[in-house]
């Protein structure tokens, strides 16, 4: 059989338009402007990513290129499942992941909530507020660390000038009880906006009619709010957590550069604890077993997440 | 007496007004403290209380900008005339040089690499997009998908083999290496976003134009384009704004001749320890662009950074 997919495609494609064509025909032109994207992320993504699959079973090591490669088979996985120190930086990364997503949902929707009150100048408060997420992780974490300094930091004169605490005597990045915080702050104050904005826009897709009606049958404002605001925006809120999660479960750059996963190891998240087995201690192999597992986490949970929030929208 | 039940009164209107404020002049102290770090002495940068007044200079500006290394001011007056903007305020103010500084090159290379894989990326994202919204390509939704799908993986997870591959061709540590890298990272955004602009381009206007005589090319490039013209826009400047700021795979993948800003600027050094005003007169230059750009963007915000899975 010759009837490709394409063929069928080119016969559905409406008549007006597929009579007209000359020079080259739409199932070319399909072709032609899709396939350097697909190549381009085939040989980008999944090509590195089945080698890192394959690396996976090996005991390679990227600095000792003459070594002879063995297949170990499912060591490395073994490894890595029954190590405790790996357990810990899991740890690390569900703590960071429900303290910034608990913290970025109160906040970003109490912020959407009272700018949905159509004060004046509302849209200039909003694009300021928006600005820290749009800023290089990176860059904004070094210059926090001067921000967090005991003697010298805004951070530690604002607190003491607030609670009236000794600023030298507390250092958010030095303290092992601390640091985790340290990150969480920066965190919810580079990404609530994101929150902010999903929010915002799931509370203005909200018709006026609903609460007139409401309004009609008496309901209290209280009653609305949780049964017409809450349900409406619920949806955009899990997308909005679905988005943050995925991005603070690979968050990278603003923790090497705000606390490099120190004091000792309690800020070591997922990534961190890659890259260091990857790029410090060599172990390829190993580290590709942990970024395959990584891998395969983040998308089982985000597919589970996504057939729920798939239920809610339907609701 | 009418009312609107969902118009809030005057008083909500104020009370919600203040909080936001609140929050906002809170947020925005970090950025302010960046920015006039930039324009300290050292000593000022780092004195206690942290001081709000101070004499503005453009030390840290210099020890950014300086290819020069440390020398005496005895060493200096034998220099003869300074030839650049800094050497002049060097010697005009006296001030201390920490030594080189390779700001400049880090800068350059993250436009060339920022901008160079922005047009790669609307080129063949606006080439897929147009498919993806015009014609029945086979396993549409899958591919579609597959694109979004390279979104979810975190850098690191692919670093190494991108790392060994890019050894092997050539293109370790190099600017096409990093354009062809930062093109695949945003490709997904750019299509996606893309694809939602030009879905809303009816299809009438290029069937009209078919029926004109206009070939395919000619209807894409003559009748959708100019139409796509401020969605392109806009996608491009995400797409520059992310590779702007990615950080994992610039320090991973590049030490020297292709490094980008964000993993330079933290590195800056001063005579002790780190230079917090030659960081954040760095920080401010590097953050400026993208705070313009915000600002431009304010309507197509959402958009931008969900992929367009939330449209206001």
């Amino acid at each position: 059989m010759s009837d490709t997919p394409m063929d069928r495609a080119a016969r559905a494609t409406p008549p007006v338009i597929a009579r007209r064509i000359r020079g080259l025909s739409d199932r070319s032109i399909a072709w032609l402007f899709v396939a350097p994207s697909i190549i381009l992320l085939l040989a980008v993504n999944i090509f590195p990513l089945i080698w890192t699959v394959r690396l996976s079973f090996t005991n390679f090591r990227v600095n000792r290129p003459n070594a002879a490669v063995e297949f170990i088979g499912l060591q490395n996985y073994r490894r890595i499942l029954t190590d405790g120190d790996i357990w810990l930086t899991m740890q690390a990364t569900a703590h960071f992941l429900i303290w910034t997503i608990v913290l970025q949902v109160l906040i970003g929707f109490s912020l959407a909530y009272l700018i949905n009150k159509k004060f004046r100048g509302n849209d200039l408060w909003t694009t300021i507020i928006v600005l820290p997420m749009m800023l290089s992780p990176a860059v904004v974490g070094n210059f926090w660390t001067f921000l967090y300094q005991p003697q010298i930091g805004l951070f530690n004169y604002a607190v003491s000038f607030l609670t009236g605490v000794d600023p030298s005597s507390f250092s958010m990045i030095g303290s092992v009880n601390l640091a985790p915080w340290a990150i969480i702050i920066v965190d919810t104050w580079m990404w609530t906006p994101f929150v902010m904005l999903i929010c915002l826009a799931g509370l203005r897709s909200i018709p006026d009619s609903i609460y007139e009606a409401a309004e009609c049958d008496r309901a209290s404002k209280w009653r609305q709010f949780w049964t017409i605001t809450i349900p409406m925006v619920l949806p955009f809120l899990m997308l909005a957590i679905l988005f943050r999660g995925i991005e603070n479960f690979k968050m990278f750059d603003l923790v090497v550069q705000l606390t490099g996963g120190g004091p000792g190891s309690t800020t070591e998240l997922t990534s961190i604890n890659l890259k260091r087995e990857a790029f410090e201690k060599w172990r390829t192999g190993y580290a590709s077993a942990y970024a395959v597992i990584l891998f395969v986490t983040v998308f089982g949970l985000a597919s589970i997440y996504v057939k729920a929030l798939n239920k809610v929208k339907q609701r | 007496m009418s009312y609107s039940v969902t118009e809030p009164s005057a008083r909500q209107k104020w009370f919600a007004g203040i909080l936001v404020v609140f929050y906002a002049v809170v947020t925005i102290m970090p950025l302010l403290w960046i920015i006039t770090t930039g324009f300290k002495s050292p000593s000022d940068a780092i004195a206690y209380p942290p001081k709000v007044v101070f004499n503005p200079t453009l030390e840290g500006y210099v020890n950014l900008f300086t290819t020069r290394t440390r020398v005496s001011p005895e060493t200096l007056a034998e220099m003869g005339e300074p030839t650049t903007w800094y050497e002049r305020l060097v010697r005009k103010d006296g001030l201390v040089i920490a030594g080189p500084s390779r700001f400049g090159e880090r800068f350059t290379n993250s436009v060339i690499i920022g901008f160079g894989s922005t047009v790669l990326c609307i080129v063949l994202g606006t080439a897929a997009a147009y498919a993806f919204s015009r014609f029945k390509v086979p396993l549409k939704d899958d591919l579609l998908f597959f694109i979004l799908s390279t979104r979810m993986m975190p850098p690191i997870a692919v670093a190494i083999p991108i790392f060994l591959m890019f050894r092997q061709l050539g293109l370790s540590d190099t600017h096409l290496g990093m354009i062809l890298l930062y093109t695949a990272v945003n490709l997904s955004l750019s299509v996606w976003l893309l694809k939602g602009f030009i879905d809303e381009i009816p299809v009438e206007y290029e069937e009209a134009a078919l029926i004109d005589g206009y070939t395919r090319f000619q209807a894409f490039y003559k009748v959708v384009l100019p139409q796509a013209a401020t969605g392109i826009a806009s996608t491009a400047i995400f797409c520059l704004i992310f590779a702007w700021n990615e950080y994992a795979f610039a320090v991973l993948l590049t030490s020297g001749t292709a490094q980008t800003a964000p993993p330079f600027i933290p590195t800056i050094i001063g005579v002790s320890g780190q230079d917090w005003p030659a960081v954040a007169a760095g920080a401010t230059l590097f953050l400026v662009p993208v705070m313009v750009f915000t600002i431009v963007l304010r309507k197509h915000l959402l958009r931008g950074i969900t992929f367009g899975a939330v449209r206001k």
